[in-house]
């Protein structure tokens, strides 16, 4: 089943490489297609979901691959994953119907969109560390390519810099990983067996060292303050499709991270840093949000809220480090905010990218000085884009508020001092609030003229990504049932 | 006499089909008319697919030792004389386009065999003197494969390589010649204890000396000077061969050197120490490398940098060796793949020249992203694999500043192999770049170049596979 779900878009992109007689129409199609497909086999596998007992994963499949270092080919999903595989389905279904107009290059860039769907559905199902490590670094790999072959402005330069940061550190997560295996006894990759294990129950200093490889490669792919400085260039010049899956998408791969790998594995060490890592988050949240107030570029300014929102979960899963007896309740609510925020965060971004690809699309510069009064001639793109912004800022009804809610409440509970990251939501409604009137209010004039409104590619594929976020806003039961158990187990595991 | 004192010359038949295959090409060579010298390719790629399949056939046995001790057969032996034969068996399907109706064709295959034979030697030497022929084996025919470029820059290199071949061949002597001094042996099973007593001194003076002849056959420093040079001015498949195949003997049988040392001085720290240097050094003079070829020169000197790593902790972590051979085998492959696509392009000589390849040639973009990546150990290529075990095994073996340090290197590595990725898919090129016809391929060399990048994937995936036989 879940070799099916992360394969199934590879053997698609193989198959759109090996038949180039293919027309563009019937690539982009077939693209559209193959990525309805999986999200159908998500679906069915949400469906036949069972929690798995504590340290068991669902669905799981094993066999032999570099037995010599006990890695396996391991898959598995629970309640923190099954919501990412999710939303990573989905995202790449709106990104697919969205690129139905394109007209550069579209067999390859469905096969390299399918590519890269395979690459992260398999990260966030791996269960053996090589595994997610490979997917980890295949990821840099396509959105390298994809920056550099369909961005604009200074793509080349943009994507070497990506580039670079997030491989530097995908190997400071590499060195983390080789810790891990060391420490373990028997020496092992295999996720499942390191929670239990916890290699460095004792050593503080050694895990520490451990953690901190590992920490830092999570940071920079998040990204969190220090280490967001690829993250501006690199979306300003990716195409729509490709910020959508990188905000939406890769972002996540490294707080998944966070809970997955760093919190179960190393407690002891989480535990001795969660303080640091509150910080960071703190930092993130309020840096972000200050820093995208000052942005005249609608693109540069939602990245940087891409920066305060993961800001978020790097504060609630540092503050489920904070262990104290009467605390579990409210950190296990903590990291269920957290992992609802990757979730919620992938499809209010995914959207807002993409709208901001139909601001390039229609006037080629996502400056917003240079809009006026766009209500007037796009209604519908003003409807998305208000709904887009809200979520965003985190409006009771959207899914970002019972994210951010979650967040809050147990880290305030944990910790009161965190309470100084609410400043980040105050500076995020500013600066959405703002960028609305910018653009959308006043009289009609600059790039507006003559702007034509969201096409039907655009609203079947924004619009979906809204509805999920005001349906989990209003209706979040199913996706907490999902996340509740496994927030639980992971707050257990840390406090060992 | 017990097993040990015996010859047992069967024991070394694929060393000696190899050599005899090289006798062959040569002697044919001479009969055959200019427009029949393929008869000589085919000659040369009989014998290294039997020597291949030998070696295979041998590889589950148990160690044996041969030639009265003095070489041992067990799986180190067996990976690399597979290795080395495929290796110089894909350099062949290289060589046909360049060297195919030259005027020095068979005479190049017969070295290509020759200097095959010394690294196969020289992998399975247990003994200082057999070290010794291997080295001289495998230089002497470099020499002469470098030179028969005949342009300046070949002249230029093969004198280089020959002058400091000469020097290290030397050095090498003067090593076994003291380490023989205080040992009165020269085998490697009585001198594990006999060193332990010696002065420490001449020892560590001595074994410096005889790593550093290895060092010059496989291109790492301190004796790295000729292989960019090399690699720049000799032909595409002797260039594709000299970074390749020599370095399979060479670091088994640093290897063998270090495993075989006493715990009397501290030789993993010096092993370390040259590999930091060896890759800090060779990616620091690629950086801004504008000649493909080059730029894989200095980039191999960096991979001998890597391969080090293992050795420093021969002896002291299991997975050293399995380590080392897998990452020997996957850099064959890898590296053939790189230089195949300069071979395809022999006139394109500058990395700029490149620009839109990617879109005329999508096959062959594809080989260099996944051979440029594979070096720099990309999952999921083979590279990869032999990286992640590499530096396993350094941690393992008490060097965990050592596996940090391979990290670091890797991204500093990055950058110059994103330099030639980058205008292979530049974007905005005008048609005439990017149309089939601005990028007419040479056949084998094109064709060479996806199998072997293919290949790399399918070992790295099936990395578990290779693990268990190199573990035997």
């Amino acid at each position: 089943m879940l070799s099916l779900i992360v394969f199934l878009p590879l053997a698609a992109a193989l198959a759109l490489l090996a038949l180039p007689r293919l027309g563009d129409t019937a690539a982009r199609w077939a693209w559209v297609a193959v990525a309805a497909a999986d999200l159908a086999l998500v679906v069915a596998a949400w469906l036949r979901y069972e929690t798995p007992t504590a340290g068991r994963l669902a669905f799981e499949e094993q066999a032999e691959w570099i037995p010599g270092v006990n890695s396996s080919y391991h898959l598995g999903v629970d309640g923190l994953s099954l919501p990412l595989i999710a939303m990573t389905a989905v995202i790449f279904l709106a990104c697919a119907i969205f690129a139905l107009r394109e007209t550069d290059r579209p067999r390859l860039q469905a096969a390299l969109f399918l590519f890269l769907q395979s690459v992260s559905m398999g990260l966030f199902v791996a269960a053996d560390l090589i595994l997610f490590f490979v997917f980890f670094d295949l990821s840099i790999v396509g959105m390298y390519f994809v920056i550099a072959g369909w961005g604009h402005g200074n793509a080349a330069r943009s994507a070497m810099k990506f580039f670079l940061y997030t491989f530097l550190g995908s190997l400071a997560l590499l060195v983390g990983f080789i810790g891990l295996y060391i420490a373990a006894d028997p020496h092992t990759f295999d996720m499942v067996e390191l929670a239990e294990q916890t290699p460095f129950a004792g050593s503080s200093l050694a895990g520490g060292l451990v953690l901190a490889a590992i920490l830092i490669g999570l940071a920079v792919k998040t990204p969190t303050v220090p280490f967001h400085t690829w993250l501006p260039p690199a979306h300003t010049d990716a195409p729509a499709i490709g910020s959508a899956v990188l905000a939406g998408v890769l972002l996540k791969m490294g707080t998944y991270g966070f809970v997955r790998i760093a919190m179960p594995m190393l407690p002891e060490a989480w535990r001795d840093w969660a303080w640091v890592i509150i910080v960071v988050g703190i930092v993130s949240v309020v840096y972000g949000a200050l820093v995208a107030l000052a942005q005249t570029n609608f693109k540069r300014m939602v990245a940087y809220t891409s920066v305060n929102h993961m800001g978020y979960i790097v504060l609630a899963v540092g503050a489920a480090g904070l262990v104290a007896d009467d605390t579990a309740q409210a950190r296990s609510v903590a990291v269920t905010g957290g992992v609802t925020q990757m979730v919620s965060h992938g499809l209010i971004t995914g959207a807002l990218f993409l709208l901001a690809g139909v601001l390039q699309d229609r006037a080629a510069t996502y400056d917003m000085d240079s809009y006026g009064g766009l209500a007037g001639p796009a209604p519908r793109f003003a409807a998305f884009f208000a709904v887009g912004a809200f979520a965003s800022l985190g409006l009771p009804g959207l899914s970002g508020f019972i994210a951010e809610f979650q967040i809050f409440t147990g880290s305030i509970a944990a910790a009161p001092v965190t309470a100084i990251a609410l400043v980040g939501i105050l500076l995020t409604a500013a600066l959405f609030l703002r960028a609305l009137q910018r653009i959308f209010t006043g009289e009609t004039r600059g790039r507006s003229v003559g702007f034509t409104d969201l096409r039907a590619a655009e609203v079947w594929s924004v619009g979906p990504l809204l509805v999920l976020s005001l349906l989990i806003g209003v209706f979040p039961r199913p996706l907490l049932a999902v996340i509740e158990p496994a927030a639980e187990v992971a707050v257990e595991l840390v406090g060992r | 006499m017990g097993s040990e004192m015996a010859m047992r010359p069967l024991l070394l038949l694929p060393e000696i089909v190899v050599f005899l295959g090289g006798l062959t090409v040569l002697v044919s060579g001479s009969f055959l008319p200019r427009t029949r010298q393929w008869v000589t390719r085919v000659i040369a790629a009989v014998a290294l697919v039997a020597a291949a399949i030998l070696a295979a056939v041998d590889l589950p046995g148990p160690a044996q030792p041969a030639m009265e001790g003095t070489f041992t057969v067990d799986t180190a032996t067996g990976v690399a004389r597979i290795v080395a034969a495929v290796g110089t068996l894909i350099v062949l399907a290289l060589a046909s386009d360049e060297i195919a109706g030259s005027p020095r064709e068979s005479e190049t295959y017969a070295l290509f065999l020759f200097s095959t034979t010394g690294t196969l030697v020289l992998a399975g030497a247990d003994d200082l003197l057999v070290v010794v022929v291997g080295f001289l084996l495998a230089s002497i025919p470099l020499y002469g494969l470098i030179g028969i470029a005949r342009t300046p820059r070949g002249a230029e290199a093969a004198m280089k390589t020959y002058l400091l071949g000469a020097l290290f061949g030397i050095l090498l002597l003067l090593g076994v010649t003291l380490l023989y001094g205080v040992s009165a042996t020269t085998s490697y099973a009585d001198l594990t204890d006999r060193l332990a007593e010696a002065p420490q001194g001449v020892v560590a003076a001595s074994v410096v000396a005889v790593l550093g002849g290895l060092m010059f056959k496989a291109g790492g420093v301190p004796g790295h000077f000729w292989v960019p040079d090399a690699a720049e001015g000799a032909g595409g498949a002797v260039a594709a061969f000299l970074t390749t195949v020599p370095k399979i003997g060479a670091m088994v049988a640093a290897y063998r050197l270090i495993a075989m040392l006493p715990d009397t001085l501290a030789w993993p720290l010096l092993v370390a120490v040259l590999a930091v240097a060896s890759m800090t050094l060779g990616n620091f003079a690629a950086y801004w490398q504008s000649d493909p070829r080059r730029l894989l020169g200095w980039s191999t000197v960096s991979q001998v940098g890597y391969l080090l790593v293992p050795v420093a902790v021969a002896g002291r972590s299991d997975l050293a060796l399995p380590a080392l051979l897998l990452y020997l085998a996957g850099y064959t492959v890898t590296n053939l793949a790189a230089f195949a696509v300069t071979t395809a392009f022999p006139d394109r000589r500058d990395l700029d020249s490149y620009r839109g390849m990617g879109r005329a040639r999508p096959w062959l973009g594809a080989s260099l992203v996944v051979a440029l990546l594979g070096l720099v150990g990309t999952p999921p290529t083979v590279v990869f694999a032999g990286k992640l075990t590499t530096t396993a095994a350094a941690w393992d073996g008490g060097l965990a500043w050592l596996a940090v340090l391979v990290f670091v290197n890797t991204v500093v590595s990055l950058f110059y192999y994103l330099r030639w990725i980058a205008p292979v898919y530049g974007r905005g090129e005008p048609p005439a770049r990017t149309l089939p016809g601005a990028f007419v391929p040479r056949a084998w060399s094109a064709t060479t170049a996806v199998v072997t990048s293919a290949l790399s994937l399918v070992l790295g995936i099936g990395a578990g596979v290779l693990w268990s036989v190199f573990s035997i």
